[in-house]
């Protein structure tokens, strides 16, 4: 079976910085699979070579076996390919509402359409609403984003990459920063996500990477260190090193 | 012209798109202006073109984020193309005449929308502000064909339509401008309230996120620009129209300037600022001119001056019923919520 994503060699430099060291990754289709790694691993920055906010220096990044490499960021998302941000990235003066009727009607190739009223479509609207119900932004949708707590935000930060209807799902950090009792309905729609979703979950709290992934990668200094199961991954001794090594010079 | 059934759940959306009652009767006194000012057709015309032009620089300032410092070449392209076309009698119909030079103004915007797509404001500024001196340049420079600093002139307008001829008391101008202007806000009203125009928001919000749910912003940002250089063009041979002549001062840094003013006093985003504005604007204009006739840009100044200071989200909170129609629901939700005391 052809993996859902695939990248091969892939080298990041940044002057003399080598951000991303010859990473060759899988991951397979339906994957639950995480991306683990200290700080300044690169694991931001493989990300944004994924999706297309940075173009590497050498390697090539295959989706569902389609080069993918050149593209521009929004054909990949086109093609099924979506991510959330680490830091929210939202648009702070349109209401939810309005956020996900953009990912819908991207989504639905409307994009371009001038003419006709966004509201007189209702079955689109319709489906918008749903989202939102589903990621308990209902009550709020006419909020600007802007005026909502933190907490939604994120929400929305996850309901606008879903509202993608991805095929290869990128999770940066989806509950960095998030209070305790809004971070268990995160993890809920997380794991909630439907089987033929792939996600490829970047994370640091490692309750999380346990509980959710069936395989790990681990990143160190720009490159695949070890990859794995979870119970792999958590018997490796120089994954521990490496974790341990980081939180003894913190 | 819009399906105005109530659609509960689009909420904000759909409160946006229907006719609020204060429109309409912005629109019926725009129209009674008329008939009812019959000595004040050639400041109503003047004002007219100057909403029609702040109008298109809202398009792309207030919907998509762009600003410009050099909108006057698209104006003065779409003046000087009017003036040629009726000057060499090639297209005599005014009307058939306005909508091929707003047309030569969108190609022209298109071809230069590629140097606004990269870079910050500032960069943006230099260029826009750069590719109307340029113009103002080759203007000057081709005299044989443009009349260099005399102007273009021996410009005769033939009869609207065949119909309606342009007199001295510039009653048919005013008309003209006027149904002009209403039926481009229409368009304009139509295309802030589709996908497209909630593309355009996004990216002015956050352009990297919208590339991550699938927006094209390029093609979206050449798009609006190129729309609204058609605007600004059409504004420009409106001028020339009503006043059969066309200068270089159509492409002036003060024009472009005295532009983003407009936008200033009467706030961006909601396309009724560029409207108010501009009636703000010629009206000051007129009356500290008469005033001071060498000092009014002193005044026009210190007007300028004051509105920063003072904050311009403060001082056109006057526009607030006019913005929150525009905006929907949920500023007057926000609204109520501050009221109450228990905002952000």
């Amino acid at each position: 079976m052809v993996p859902a994503l695939q990248t091969f060699g892939l080298d990041k430099r940044f002057g003399g910085i080598v951000a991303a060291n010859d990473v060759s990754l899988q991951v397979q289709k339906g994957a639950r699979h995480a991306l683990i790694g200290p700080n300044g691993a690169g694991k931001t920055t493989l990300v944004n070579l994924l999706t297309g906010l940075l173009q590497p220096t050498s390697g090539r990044i295959l989706l569902d076996g389609k080069d993918i490499t050149r593209l521009r960021p929004h054909k990949r998302v086109k093609l099924g390919l979506t991510r959330t941000f680490q830091i929210n990235q939202l648009f702070f003066e349109l209401t939810p509402l309005e956020t996900v009727a953009l990912a819908v009607c991207e989504r639905q190739e409307l994009g371009g359409d001038w003419w006709r009223l966004l509201a007189s479509r209702q079955a689109l609207m319709a489906e918008v609403v749903s989202i939102l119900e589903r990621f308990g932004l209902a009550d709020v949708m006419e909020e600007r984003t802007v005026t909502l707590p933190y907490g939604k935000q994120r929400l929305l930060e996850i309901a606008l990459a879903i509202a993608c209807q991805p095929s290869v799902l990128l999770l940066d950090e989806p509950a960095a920063g998030v209070p305790e009792d809004e971070r268990q309905a995160i993890l809920a729609i997380v794991a909630a996500l439907p089987s033929d979703v792939t996600v490829l979950l970047i994370e640091h709290d490692m309750d999380l990477v346990f509980k959710f992934a069936t395989f790990i990668s681990v990143l160190v200094n720009g490159a695949l260190f070890v990859q794995g199961t979870p119970e792999e991954i958590a018997r490796d001794r120089r994954v521990r090193e490496v974790y341990l090594g980081e939180a003894a010079h913190a | 012209m819009k399906p105005a059934a109530p659609v509960p759940f689009t909420g904000g959306l759909a409160t946006r798109a229907r006719w609020h009652p204060l429109e309409v009767l912005f629109w019926l006194a725009a129209f009674a202006s008329y008939y009812f000012l019959p000595s004040k057709h050639l400041i109503l015309t003047e004002i007219a073109i100057l909403a029609l032009f702040a109008l298109s620089l809202d398009l792309i300032l207030g919907y998509a984020g762009i600003v410009s410092l050099g909108h006057a070449a698209f104006f003065g392209f779409g003046a000087y193309v009017a003036g040629l076309l009726a000057k060499h009698q090639l297209v005599t119909e005014p009307l058939l005449a306005l909508l091929l030079a707003g047309l030569a103004a969108m190609l022209l915007g298109f071809v230069t929308s590629f140097l606004v797509l990269r870079g910050s404001d500032l960069t943006r500024i230099m260029v826009t502000l750069g590719v109307a001196l340029v113009l103002r340049e080759i203007a000057n420079r081709y005299a044989w064909l443009t009349g260099g600093a005399d102007g273009l002139q021996g410009i005769s307008m033939d009869p609207l339509l065949g119909l309606f001829r342009f007199d001295m008391f510039g009653r048919t101008a005013h008309a003209y401008t006027l149904i002009v202007l209403f039926v481009l806000f229409l368009l304009a009203r139509r295309i802030v309230n589709s996908p497209f125009g909630l593309a355009l928001q996004a990216i002015k919000g956050n352009a990297l996120r919208a590339a991550a749910v699938g927006v094209a912003v390029n093609a979206r940002l050449v798009a609006v620009y190129s729309m609204a250089a058609f605007y600004a063009g059409i504004a420009g041979a409106l001028l020339t129209q009503t006043t059969a002549f066309a200068s270089l001062d159509v492409f002036s840094f003060e024009r472009s300037a005295d532009l983003l003013l407009v936008l200033i006093i009467g706030g961006t985003g909601y396309l009724y600022g560029g409207l108010i504005g501009a009636i703000i604007f010629k009206l000051m204009q007129d009356y500290l001119s008469a005033l001071t006739p060498q000092y009014w840009p002193f005044w026009i100044g210190l007007v300028l001056v004051v509105i920063v200071l003072v904050g311009r989200e403060r001082f056109s909170s006057w526009t607030l019923p006019l913005r929150r129609l525009a905006a929907g629901s949920h500023w007057r939700a926000e609204r109520a919520r501050r009221i109450v005391g228990e905002g952000h």
